[in-house]
């Protein structure tokens, strides 16, 4: 990382104003929590995010939005912290503001059900080329061990 | 408790009662033996790029997850409960922002503990879908 500390952090709080200003976000209430430079991504439980009001559980399309955007999170981080400057970087850092990269695919794996409980999830950027980058994110709730869903995402950087 | 609905009306009342559903405004346009329409209308509060103007992805995601369980909630071979157990998406190109997003879904398989779909999605466009995804759900 070129960066110093302080720089970094200061891009981060950018990134955190920037992204909780994005309307489907303030809709599902997600927040932004960064610990020591590392991101965790905060879906608090709400009524609105129920699927089914049996077990009661949350549904799978509030799950896969938190991975989602807990994936490209991460890697507009990974895009920032990287090198001086770069083309990627110029993409993403648009005139008007931040350009968010392009999402080409998304898998989710639905390993348990999610409880009516605040959930987590953490992305780590296993690859980062000129065009493509590759993410993967877990989810968690009550226990970090134990994971209820799952998550790769193949995303477009310029 | 999980029941199947068998006409549109029962359908969209059994979508509205899910929580998530309702806050995205889902609406079920068609269903049929084991294929289901659902629409998203276009609204402000979905919205995950704020200078263009563009429906998130995770709303997508969300409409054709939704539109995939239902359609095989209505396939004649399937007995409730059932839960998603994988989703794939892929994304073909932003929805053009100020139009809702419609889901197809055909559940094109179902063994004894598995269905099979397959979901695209259009905004006005139904030329050139916004996105396709592949999903199976755990039955029983």
């Amino acid at each position: 990382m070129s960066k110093s500390g302080t720089e970094s952090f200061k891009e981060q709080i950018l990134q955190k104003q920037v992204f909780e200003g994005i309307p489907y976000l303030k809709l599902l209430g997600i927040r932004l929590d960064f610990v020591n430079d590392e991101l965790t991504v905060a879906l608090p439980f709400t009524e609105q995010i129920i699927g089914n009001h049996d077990l009661p559980a949350i549904h799978g399309g509030a799950t896969a939005s938190l991975l989602e955007i807990t994936a490209k999170v991460t890697l507009c981080l990974k895009i920032l912290s990287v090198g001086p400057q770069c083309e990627t970087k110029s993409a993403i850092l648009g005139e008007q503001g931040l350009e968010l990269p392009k999402t080409i695919s998304f898998y989710v794996d639905y390993l348990r059900s999610g409880k009516p409980l605040d959930s987590f999830a953490r992305a780590t950027v296993y690859r980062m080329g000129r065009r493509y980058a590759s993410v993967q994110v877990e989810a968690w709730q009550d226990d970090r061990n134990r994971m209820f869903a799952q998550g790769t995402g193949h995303f477009l950087l310029i | 408790m999980f029941q199947i609905p068998s006409n549109l009306a029962d359908a969209n009342e059994f979508i509205q009662r899910l929580p998530f559903s309702k806050a995205l405004n889902m609406r079920v346009e068609e269903i049929g033996e084991s294929r289901a329409v659902m629409t998203i209308p276009y609204d402000l509060q979905l919205i995950g790029n704020p200078l263009t103007g563009v429906i998130d992805g995770g709303v997508v995601t969300a409409l054709m997850d939704t539109c995939g369980g239902l359609a095989v909630l209505i396939h004649p071979e399937v007995n409730p409960p059932m839960a998603t157990l994988n989703l794939k998406v892929d994304y073909m190109r932003p929805a053009n922002p100020g139009q809702g997003i419609t889901a197809e879904a055909t559940c094109y398989n179902v063994t004894r503990t598995v269905a099979f779909v397959r979901v695209m999605a259009f905004d006005e466009d139904r030329k050139r879908p916004v996105a396709t995804a592949l999903a199976t759900y755990t039955l029983n």
